[in-house]
């Protein structure tokens, strides 16, 4: 049984007002009467009633305007009208449609059809009267929904605030809410200078994927603040998205770690399209493969951390971007693709253009630039290394530690899966008089141990990476090597001494191998600009001193001081 | 898209054949291809024979086959993938989890 209506009546003939009225009441619903259209149009502004009857010609105003001003009055609301005419030809019909009326009756009245079509205008006004409602549910719940991604995305921005990625060699393109399509883009410096860098992909989109990405980030920015290799970052990003993620939930991503003073770039992929390694003042590209699977599907046991190790040049360039940029589609349904791409590098003449161009050949291929592109540029440029921003100690550094020595070793079991460097350094940052030198010292001990773990303890001979090819080798031996390790080690001497007016680290490190002829190898890595090695000669230059001993076991370095240089 | 399961005539092996894109859209209908059956298979085949498309929702629904079939020890046998679907499956390195043919 439809629900009780107001039922408004408009018709100037007494009688058929009456006969309408009373078939209208007998039907259940309340009428309300008006003789003519100045009447009706008051009458619904006062008593805003459902449904109208409405007689097409009458006195001081006629039907068809009193429709158009009461469908203007009811606005959203479908307030239905039905005609009551006698009129027949088809002219005069739609007029009373133009109007705003949605239905006609003709006259004599008939009962039965009368009350059926009251009830069907009734549905018909229920379901507009639904759609409304729904309509203002889902704008409210979009509102809601846009202003709680708003929240999200500030906490988010906290997290994993903008890094580095505003360091002139940067360049990228990323919606500001790229985060929601799943795409993360991360950058920061390491203490030694040089840079880590991580472009991801979740699986899926809005929350979910947003919610992976905040302990990637922390993850990211808190173990690269503290030293921590590339290897070391990509297990524990692994092993945390393994055991918070849902199986059918990871992140495709490609890390780097750039060292602009070794002129060297540490890659791994899993998942995402080919990066490329863009040679400078060459048409060769090398492409960063995928060679592993996704962040989150394997177990921390069977992850496979190998990395690919490169040469770099100044003027090289490496692009990283996410499959929204190879799958890009127009407006026929095409993919943009590899191809597309890959005729944009083949084209290109000038290098930093390159950004721009494959930019510009997204817009032209599909007419706008749409949010789910990640799109990033390394480059390596000649004026000058980035620097890093000093670091921030949540301590005063009061209680300063000023006279002590340490030793530590390092053995083969552990070299080959621990990376002693954050440790030590941490400790050495207790001494407030070092911290200003961190990035000095982080650079000077990460050379002086891969120095002493690469040709000491593992033989290594570095005039292998005198080509591309033989630096490849030489890191294909190096993990060979590393992963069958036994024996060695590589010791740390740190000694902290006060002095009148400040201090003095004196760090000796020696490891198992053959011993070096120090000098001769320094006069070779200054002499030539070649691949292999700047190691010493960026170990000299930072350090105030710098002495073998004469077996060529060991180095020593030293760092001082004074007070109130803080 | 149209996902259609078979047992084999021992019920060791379950086909499972998606036609047209393999995306988020296709996840229901794609679980209960593997959940509704009466015995649990030894083995399962994913024919992707008529699949044009396989995004990388579809691979997070390939990974919960895998887990349901038993993780490490799931024998599942991916078929018939036409090159683009061959690509993405080789760019996500997932010819160490299944056997791609």
């Amino acid at each position: 049984m439809p629900a009780r209506l107001t039922v408004l009546i408009a018709e100037d003939n007494a009688a058929d007002r009456m006969l309408l009225s009373t078939i209208v009441s007998r039907q259940g619903h309340r009428t309300l009467t008006a003789s003519n259209g100045l009447e009706a149009v008051a009458l619904f502004e006062q008593e805003r009633p459902q449904l109208v009857l409405m007689d097409a010609l009458m006195p001081l105003m006629d039907g068809f305007e009193a429709a158009r001003r009461i469908k203007q009055m009811a606005g959203e609301e479908l307030v239905p009208i039905i005609f009551l005419t006698s009129l027949t030809e088809g002219e005069a019909l739609v007029r009373c449609l133009e109007a705003g009326g949605d239905d006609f009756l003709a006259k004599p009245y008939n009962r039965v059809i009368l009350e059926a079509k009251i009830n069907a205008m009734d549905r018909l006004r229920r379901l507009q009267d639904t759609v409304l409602q729904q309509r203002d549910l889902i704008a409210k719940h979009n509102e809601h929904l846009l202003s709680e991604q708003r929240v999200a995305k500030a906490v988010f921005d906290k997290v994993a605030h903008s890094g580095c990625l505003d360091s002139p060699s940067i360049r990228y393109l990323q919606s500001p809410y790229a985060v929601f399509n799943g795409d993360l883009l991360l950058a920061a410096f390491k203490p030694s200078g040089g840079m880590h860098v991580l472009l991801g992909d979740f699986t899926g989109h809005g929350l979910p994927a947003a919610i992976g990405a905040m302990p990637v980030a922390e993850v990211f920015y808190g173990m690269t603040a503290k030293g921590h290799s590339l290897t070391e970052i990509l297990r524990e990003i692994n092993a945390k998205l393994k055991r918070i993620l849902p199986v059918g939930v990871f992140c495709c991503a490609t890390l780097l770690n750039i060292s602009f003073q070794r002129r060297l770039v540490e890659v791994w992929n899993g998942g995402l399209p080919d990066g490329y390694l863009q040679r400078a003042g060459t048409s060769t590209r090398t492409p960063l493969v995928s060679r592993h699977l996704p962040l989150g599907v394997l177990t921390p046991a069977a992850f496979n951390d190998q990395c690919e190790f490169y040469p770099l040049e100044l003027g090289d360039r490496i692009f990283l971007l996410s499959d929204g940029v190879l799958e890009a589609c127009n407006s026929q349904g095409e993919l943009f693709g590899e191809a597309r791409l890959l005729e944009v590098f083949a084209n290109n003449h000038e290098p930093a253009q390159l950004f721009v161009e494959i930019q510009q050949a997204l817009t032209r291929f599909r007419g706008e630039l749409h949010d789910d592109v990640s799109l990033v540029e390394i480059s390596l440029l000649d004026e000058g290394i980035p620097s890093r921003p000093p670091l921030v100690f949540a301590d005063s550094g009061q209680n300063s530690p000023l006279d002590w020595s340490a030793t530590f070793e390092f053995r083969g079991e552990t070299l080959r899966r621990f990376n002693p460097l954050p440790f030590l350094l941490q400790l050495l940052l207790e001494v407030q008089g070092l911290r200003p030198q961190a990035g000095v010292l982080f650079t000077v001990f990460a050379e002086l141990y891969s120095n002493a773990l690469e040709h000491g303890v593992l033989g290594l001979d570095s005039a292998l990476k005198c080509d591309a090819k033989g630096f490849a080798e030489y890191y294909r031996q190096r993990s060979e090597r590393l992963a069958n390790l036994e024996e060695g080690y590589v010791r740390f001497h740190l000694q902290i001494v006060p002095e009148p007016n400040g201090g003095r680290l004196i760090l000796r490190i020696e490891d198992s191998g053959q011993g070096f002829d120090g000098p001769a190898i320094l006069r070779q890595q200054l002499g030539i600009d070649s691949l292999c090695g700047r190691g010493l000669a960026l170990v000299r230059q930072l350090s105030e001193r710098c002495t073998w001993p004469a077996d060529g076991k060991g180095v020593s370095v030293e760092f001082s001081w004074s007070r109130g240089h803080n | 898209m149209a996902i259609t399961s078979q047992p084999s005539a021992d019920g060791q092996e379950l086909t499972i054949v998606i036609q047209g894109r393999f995306d988020f859209g296709a996840h229901q209908e794609f679980r209960d291809a593997y959940e509704r059956v009466d015995r649990s298979p030894e083995r399962y085949i994913v024919d992707l024979k008529g699949t044009s498309y396989l995004d990388s929702s579809a691979l997070g629904m390939l990974l919960l086959l895998r887990d349901h079939a038993g993780g490490d020890h799931a024998q599942i046998r991916l078929l018939n993938c036409n090159p683009d679907v061959r690509k993405i499956l080789a760019i996500s390195n997932f010819e160490q989890l299944f056997k791609i043919a």
